[in-house]
C-alpha cells in the first residue's frame, strides 16, 4: 500500500523525506513578497513568540535587500532559518494572515524566513559586534535552541559563554527531534556553525552535565549557569511487553532516523501510539520509510487529539490510517513485537481507561508516542531548585530564574514541551534576566 | 450588435485599435501579423533621416510583481531604408486593403517633408502621421519634440505637409509642454486633419545605484529616454481631455498612453478619443493582446447600447468640469463592511497618519476599525487603500437637493475672507492637540 519503498541509500532518503517547505528561488521571494499588504499592528508579529517584525522583513525582501530581512529577523529570533522550516506556521503566523479571512492564500512567511535567512548564513554575514569582554562566565547545558539563543543573547553583553552538550552535535531538536522532511540536518547545522562563527560561544560536545558534582563545579567556575536540557525519554506505559524488541520510543526512533538516515529499518506494519504532534511525525516517518502499513492509535476521539490538524493529515497523505479510542493493554510478541492488544477505550470520571472488550492487531514494530519525562533525576542534584506537581522546574514568569538564584531554565523543560520557537523566545528573556543578575552581582 | 469600425478623419479602419508607431511597426512581417491577430491599424515606424540606433535602449519599472508598468525607451525612428519600408506599406495594403496603415514621418526641410509625403502616398498609406513627439535623440537634431514643443514652428511644418498630403494628416503631439492645447491649436491652424497624444513623456526610468548610472546603460552611460506604459495613462488621459474640449481644437483625436485592454480603450474614448493607439502592451504581451479588446468593448458597447464608436467619443467630457463648478454641498463619508473586512487596518493607519485621523481602533477584541463620523471628510484614501473589493463604500449623507459651487459663491460674494470666517472650510474639521501624538 505504501507508495514508499524503503531508502537504501543518502538520495532516495531525500527523496522520501522531501522538504514540505522547500527553499523559495529568488523568483518565488519577490512575488510572494509581493503579496504582502504590510497591515497595521500586523497579526502576524503578534502570533509569533519572538515577535518578529514581519511585515518589515518581507517588504525589505521586496526591495531587494535580502541582508537587511536577515537582519530583522536575527534580531528577534536567532533560530530564524530553522524556525521558517520547522515551526508550525499554520497555526502561528500564517495562521494569523488577515488573507485567511478572504479566503485567500496566507503569505508564506516561514519560507520567505528562510529565504533571507539562508542567504545570510550562505554569505555569512555578520549582523553584531560582540563587546570587550565584560568579565563574566555562563554556563549553559545544552546546545538546542534554549541554550544557543540564550549564548547568542549573552554574547552581545560581552559574557564568556561555555556551552555543555551531551551529544555531538548542536542545534538540539532541530537535528535529533523534528522530522527529517521538515529540516535537513545541513540546513539545521550551518545556521549553528553561523551563529557560533558570530557569537564566539564554546561549545563542549559529548560532555553531559548530570552528577551533583557537576553541577557543583559549575556553580563554582561559572557566575551564572543556564538549564535548556529538554526533555528526557519516552515515558513507559507500564503495560507488558514493552520491552520487546521493535518497541521503540518516538523520540528515540526520531533521533535514530535524523542521524543514521536510511540506516534505519522500520517495520513492515508499524503502530505508532499516542495522537500528538510526534506521533504525526513518527508515522509519516514510518510510512516514507517504506512501511507497507502504518497505524496511528489513539485512546480518545480524532478531535481530541493534540496534533495539529494540519500534521495529522500530512500523515494521512502518506497513508497513515486512524484508530480512534483505543487503549494498548499489552505488547505481544516473543522476543519481537508481534501485534498490540488493544481495549476499547472507556472513559471513567473523564479520564480514558480500558474496556474488558479486547482485540489483537497485528504488526511488527511499535513507536510509542505517550510523552516524554521530565528530568528531573539529573534536576535533582541542583541544591534548592523546585519543581512543580508535573515535575517542571518552577521558575520567574519574567527572569526565568530558578529557586537557586543562580540557575536560569527555559525550553521545554520549563514549558513541558513545546515549539522551537518557544525555546528561543524564553531563552532570550532568560538571557535578559541573567544579564541583569550579573549586573547587581557581588 | 455594435459597429466597430471607424472613420477617423477620413481613415477607415474595421475597429479603433491601431498600433502606435513604435517598435512592434517596424516591418510588414509585423504589421501583418497584427492585422491578422485582429489589430484595425498600424501607424508606421517613423520614416525619415538616417540614422544609428544604440544598445542597450530600453528599460522600465517594475511594482512588486508588476513589471512593466512604466517603460522608457532611447531607440530613434526607423533604421531600415526607406524603400523597404514603402514597399512593404505597399504589400501590406494590397492584402489588407481595409485596414488603416498610416505613416509616421519625420524629416527636416520642407522638400524633405514634400517628398516624403508624396512617397509615402505613392505606396499607398491611408493617412500620415507627423512624429512631433519624440523627446530624445531626433529632438537633439531638431525634429520630434523639438517641433512639438514650438507651436510656430509646428504649425509652419504641418502647412508644408499640407500642401502635398492628398491623404489625412495626424499631427502628434508631445507632452513635454506646459499646456497641450497649444500645439494642439497650431495643428489646426496649420491643417492638420487630426491630432494623436500623447508621445513619450521625456524620462529617467531608475539608476543603477551600483554602478551609478541611470537605465538603460550604454557603456556605462545612459541617457533621458521617453516614458509611456501603463504609469503614463493618468496623463494622457488629461491631456486627451485638454484638447477635447478645447474650442478651438475639435479635431478627431487618437489617444495614446498605457492602454493595454478595452477598459483602457473605452476610458480614452469617453474622454474624446477617436482610435487608440498601443505599443507598451504590444512590447510586453505581443500582439495577441487585441483579442481581449475586442469583445471587450464590443460587450461594453453592447451593455451600455452604444452602436457605434461615434456615440462613445466624448460621453465623459460633459462630466469633467473646472474645479469652482463642483458641488461644494455634496457630502459623502466612509463605511466599512464589517462582515467583509479581514482586519488589515490599513485604512487605519493610512487615515490616521496619511489623511484626517478619522478611522479609530476597538479595543473590543475585534481588528475591525470603526469610523469617526465627524471627523470624516469623504476623500476616499480609506476605500482606496482597503484591500478587500466592496469592503469600504461612501455613503453619500447630503440630502442631494442643495448645489453650490466656489463660481456661484463667488459671484454671490459668500466665500470666506478670513480663516475665521464661519465660511471657511476646514474650520469645523477635527484635528487633534500636536502633543497628544507622542503617547501613541
Amino acid at each position: 500500500m505504501s507508495e514508499y519503498t524503503p531508502p537504501i541509500n543518502e538520495a532516495e532518503f531525500d527523496n522520501n523525506f522531501e522538504q514540505i517547505k522547500p527553499l523559495m528561488n529568488d523568483t518565488q521571494a519577490y512575488y510572494e513578497s509581493s503579496r504582502c499588504l504590510f497591515c497595521y499592528d500586523a497579526p502576524c508579529i503578534s502570533a509569533c513568540p519572538t515577535h518578529i517584525d514581519i511585515p518589515l522583513f518581507i517588504k525589505q525582501i521586496n526591495s531587494g535587500n535580502t541582508m537587511g530581512a536577515a537582519n530583522t529577523i536575527y534580531n528577534s529570533n536567532y533560530f530564524g532559518y530553522s524556525c521558517g522550516k520547522v515551526c508550525p506556521t499554520e497555526v502561528l503566523c500564517e495562521g494569523a494572515c488577515v488573507y485567511n479571512l478572504q479566503d485567500v492564500k496566507a503569505i508564506e512567511i516561514g519560507r520567505l524566513q528562510s529565504y533571507a535567512t539562508s542567504q545570510a548564513i550562505s554569505k555569512n554575514k555578520k549582523f553584531y559586534d560582540i563587546p570587550e569582554p565584560s568579565g563574566r562566565k555562563v554556563a549553559v547545558i545544552g546546545a538546542g535552541p534554549a541554550g544557543i539563543s540564550c549564548a547568542c543573547e549573552l554574547r552581545q553583553s560581552g559574557h564568556e559563554v561555555d556551552i555543555y552538550e551531551s551529544k555531538s552535535k548542536p542545534s538540539g531538536l532541530t537535528v535529533y527531534g523534528v522530522a527529517p522532511y521538515k529540516i535537513t540536518n545541513k540546513e539545521a547545522l550551518d545556521e549553528m556553525k553561523y551563529l557560533q562563527d558570530q557569537f564566539g560561544y564554546k561549545i563542549i560536545f559529548n560532555t553531559p552535565v548530570k552528577s551533583k558534582e557537576d553541577f557543583e563545579e559549575l556553580e563554582r567556575k561559572y557566575d551564572a549557569v543556564f538549564l535548556g536540557i529538554g526533555l528526557g525519554e519516552t515515558s513507559e506505559l507500564m503495560i507488558k511487553g514493552e520491552d520487546l524488541d521493535n518497541c521503540t520510543g518516538a523520540v528515540e526512533f526520531i533521533s535514530e532516523l535524523r542521524t543514521e538516515q536510511y540506516r534505519v529499518k522500520v517495520g513492515k506494519k508499524v503502530i505508532v501510539l499516542g495522537g500528538g504532534n510526534t506521533a504525526m511525525d513518527a508515522a509519516s516517518e514510518s510510512s516514507r520509510m517504506g512501511a507497507q502499513k502504518v497505524i496511528l492509535a489513539y485512546r480518545r476521539s480524532k478531535e481530541e487529539m493534540g496534533a495539529y490538524e494540519f500534521e495529522y493529515d500530512l500523515a494521512k497523505s502518506v497513508g497513515v490510517e486512524g484508530m480512534f479510542n483505543v487503549t494498548p493493554v499489552e505488547i505481544i510478541g516473543n522476543g519481537k513485537v508481534e501485534g498490540v492488544r488493544f481495549a476499547e477505550t472507556k472513559i471513567v470520571n473523564g479520564k480514558p481507561g480500558a474496556s474488558d472488550d479486547t482485540f489483537i492487531i497485528e504488526c511488527d514494530m511499535v513507536i510509542k508516542a505517550t510523552g516524554q519525562m521530565k528530568q528531573k533525576s539529573i534536576l535533582d542534584n541542583i541544591k534548592d531548585l523546585k519543581f512543580d506537581d508535573k515535575g517542571k522546574v518552577i521558575v520567574n514568569a519574567e527572569t526565568f530564574q530558578t529557586s537557586n538564584k543562580k540557575f536560569f531554565a527555559a525550553g521545554d523543560m520549563v514549558n513541558g514541551g513545546a515549539e522551537v520557537v518557544n525555546a528561543v523566545s524564553e531563552a532570550q528573556l532568560a538571557a535578559a534576566g541573567i544579564n541583569n543578575f550579573l549586573k547587581y552581582l557581588d | 450588435m455594435p459597429d466597430l469600425s471607424v472613420n477617423f478623419a477620413g481613415i477607415r479602419s474595421p475597429n479603433p485599435f491601431w498600433l502606435a508607431s513604435a517598435p512592434p511597426t517596424n516591418s510588414g512581417y509585423q504589421v501583418m501579423k497584427a492585422f491578422e491577430a485582429g489589430w484595425g491599424g498600424a501607424v508606421w515606424k517613423t520614416l525619415g533621416v538616417p540614422i544609428i540606433n544604440v544598445s542597450s535602449r530600453y528599460g522600465s519599472i517594475n511594482y512588486r510583481d508588476n513589471r512593466m508598468v512604466g517603460f522608457n525607451n532611447i531607440e530613434l525612428i526607423t533604421d531600415r531604408p526607406l524603400k523597404d519600408n514603402l514597399r512593404e506599406i505597399e504589400e501590406v495594403k494590397k492584402y489588407f486593403p481595409n485596414h488603416a496603415v498610416i505613416a509616421s514621418l519625420m524629416v527636416e526641410t520642407k522638400d524633405e517633408w514634400h517628398r516624403i509625403v508624396k512617397d509615402v502616398e505613392n505606396a499607398g498609406a491611408d493617412g500620415i502621421e507627423l512624429n512631433f513627439g519624440c523627446p530624445h535623440g531626433m529632438c537633439e537634431r531638431g525634429m520630434g519634440s523639438a517641433v512639438g514643443q514650438e507651436p510656430e514652428v509646428l504649425r509652419l511644418i504641418v502647412s508644408w505637409v499640407k500642401e502635398v498630403a492628398k491623404i489625412p494628416v495626424i499631427v502628434k503631439l508631445t507632452p513635454n509642454i506646459s499646456d497641450i492645447t497649444e500645439p494642439g491649436r497650431a495643428a489646426r491652424e496649420g491643417g492638420g486633419d487630426a491630432i494623436s497624444l500623447i508621445n513619450t513623456i521625456q524620462s529617467i526610468v531608475g539608476v543603477d545605484i551600483d554602478n551609478f548610472v541611470p537605465y538603460p546603460v550604454v557603456d556605462g552611460q545612459s541617457t533621458n529616454g521617453g516614458y509611456c506604459g501603463p504609469a503614463v495613462k493618468p496623463i494622457a488621459l488629461n491631456m486627451v481631455k485638454n484638447c477635447a474640449q478645447d474650442p478651438d481644437i475639435q479635431l478627431p483625436i487618437s489617444g495614446i498612453g498605457g492602454v493595454e485592454n478595452w477598459r483602457d480603450a473605452v476610458e480614452f474614448i469617453l474622454l474624446g478619443a477617436g482610435t487608440v493607439q498601443v505599443c507598451t502592451a504590444v512590447m510586453h504581451y505581443g500582439f495577441g493582446i487585441i483579442r481581449e479588446m475586442i469583445p471587450g468593448l464590443e460587450n461594453y458597447m453592447r451593455e451600455k447600447g452604444f452602436n457605434t464608436i461615434d456615440e462613445m467619443t466624448g460621453r465623459a467630457l460633459q462630466n469633467v468640469k473646472t474645479w469652482e463648478n463642483l458641488n461644494l454641498d455634496y457630502q459623502i463619508i466612509a463605511k466599512i463592511n464589517e462582515t467583509k473586512c479581514i482586519g488589515c487596518q490599513l485604512c487605519y493607519i493610512a487615515c490616521e497618519d496619511g489623511a484626517h485621523q478619522a478611522i479609530g481602533l476597538s479595543n473590543n477584541g475585534t481588528r475591525v476599525p470603526y469610523i469617526i463620523e465627524d471627523n470624516c471628510v469623504g476623500c476616499n484614501l480609506c476605500a482606496l487603500v482597503c484591500p478587500v473589493e466592496g469592503c469600504i463604500e461612501m455613503i453619500r449623507t447630503d440630502d442631494g437637493k442643495k448645489f453650490e459651487t466656489w463660481k456661484e459663491r463667488t459671484q454671490e460674494g459668500r466665500i470666506p475672507t478670513t480663516f475665521n470666517d464661519p465660511l471657511a472650510g476646514g474650520l469645523h474639521h477635527f484635528v487633534p492637540e500636536p502633543a497628544s501624538a507622542l503617547k501613541k
